[in-house]
């Protein structure tokens, strides 16, 4: 059916493109601090960097009322249980950015109670390298993930359907923790 | 009178091992005497405030006799003269009273000395875990436990973007 005498304020468009353009213009943050990449989180909220150039400077401290997790500064074994139960609360579409080096690879914490990077067990949309990124570089990831959700989002998320497998290495099965349990007990006492 | 003079005085026969460097001052105690000498230096030495509990695990030393040193660390709000009490305790579970009746803050640095090396203290009213999560099995600042642990830090459900 041919579309005649459009008026002058009405344009045509797919649902998905205006979901992803009304989404991505409107990123409300969850700042899930635990280090220095929290004390940088803030600084890009504040007036010098102004995230809200980019509709994103909504930072809410409920999960409940966020889209965008930034996971910024090293998370411990302790806290990954928690860090798991406010994604789930987040209600969908939602994403991740994994910012700083600690909470992509653990950093330089390559101890026992420190997890080797959050994409291990929450999906992760992008990743912001440095020690601790400056605001420049998370305003250059939230415009990368604006452009992805323009790319590929769609108004029911149906993208996020074929994300299957886990976003970082490969997990642990249970025999390989205790293979690596038995490593470990081996080890020669240093003297 | 400093507490060496004090000590010297009250327990002559009490094996005590005096020793000090810079203005560290140093007492080892065995670990039967323990508590009547932090009471008496409490009680009488004026050492009113326990600064700090912690110790130390000499697994891979050549000359060491005991597996763990338990390091107190005493104060005097007065003065401001600091002592060191040292005593050594052995596996199998190392154990020592608790000191929490003589200052209630022992009641947390005790905890932190049994989560990270597993010595038990008697006494005490609520020896959990301070640090560490609850499940964990393991005394992480043990020298036989190895830097990056044995796989805890991987064992958690991993949760995909499609199914949540």
């Amino acid at each position: 059916m041919a579309v005649k005498d459009v008026p002058d304020n009405v344009f045509m468009t797919t649902l998905d493109a205006a979901a992803n353009w009304a989404r991505s213009n409107s990123l409300w943050p969850m700042p899930f601090a635990t280090a220095c990449c929290g004390i940088e989180l803030m600084a890009t909220a504040s007036s010098r960097f102004d995230l809200s150039r980019f509709g994103a400077e909504v930072m809410r401290f409920s999960p409940r009322q966020c889209d965008l997790m930034i996971v910024a500064g090293r998370v411990v074994m302790k806290m990954l249980p928690v860090l798991q139960r406010i994604w789930l609360q987040m209600p969908e579409p939602k994403w991740c950015i994994s910012m700083g080096a600690c909470a992509s690879t653990g950093g330089v914490f390559d101890t026992y109670a420190v997890v080797q990077g959050v994409d291990r067990f929450i999906p992760v949309d992008i990743y912001v390298p440095g020690c601790p990124p400056r605001p420049e570089q998370l305003i250059a990831g939230i415009i990368a993930l604006q452009d992805k959700v323009i790319k590929t989002g769609t108004i029911n998320g149906r993208e996020f359907a074929k994300r299957t497998s886990a976003t970082g290495p490969a997990p642990f099965d249970a025999d390989e923790l205790i293979r690596i349990r038995e490593a470990n007990e081996q080890l020669p006492v240093l003297n | 009178m400093s507490h060496q003079e004090l000590l010297q005085a009250h327990f002559p026969s009490a094996g005590l091992d005096f020793s000090e460097f810079r203005d560290n001052r140093r007492v080892i105690v065995p670990k039967e005497r323990l508590v009547e000498v932090l009471t008496y230096l409490k009680t009488e030495g004026g050492f009113d405030f326990l600064s700090d509990i912690t110790a130390v695990d000499y697994l891979e030393y050549d000359d060491a006799t005991d597996r763990f040193g338990v390091v107190y660390i005493l104060a005097n709000t007065e003065t401001g003269v600091r002592v060191i009490v040292k005593t050594f305790v052995n596996d199998p579970d190392p154990t020592l009273p608790s000191m929490y009746p003589l200052w209630k803050c022992a009641d947390w640095t005790e905890r932190e000395v049994y989560d990270m090396y597993g010595i038990r203290f008697e006494g005490h009213p609520d020896l959990r875990r301070i640090m560490m999560p609850d499940e964990f099995t393991a005394f992480p600042l043990r020298k036989d436990y190895p830097l990056k642990g044995r796989g805890e830090r991987h064992n958690f459900p991993v949760i995909t973007r499609s199914e949540s």
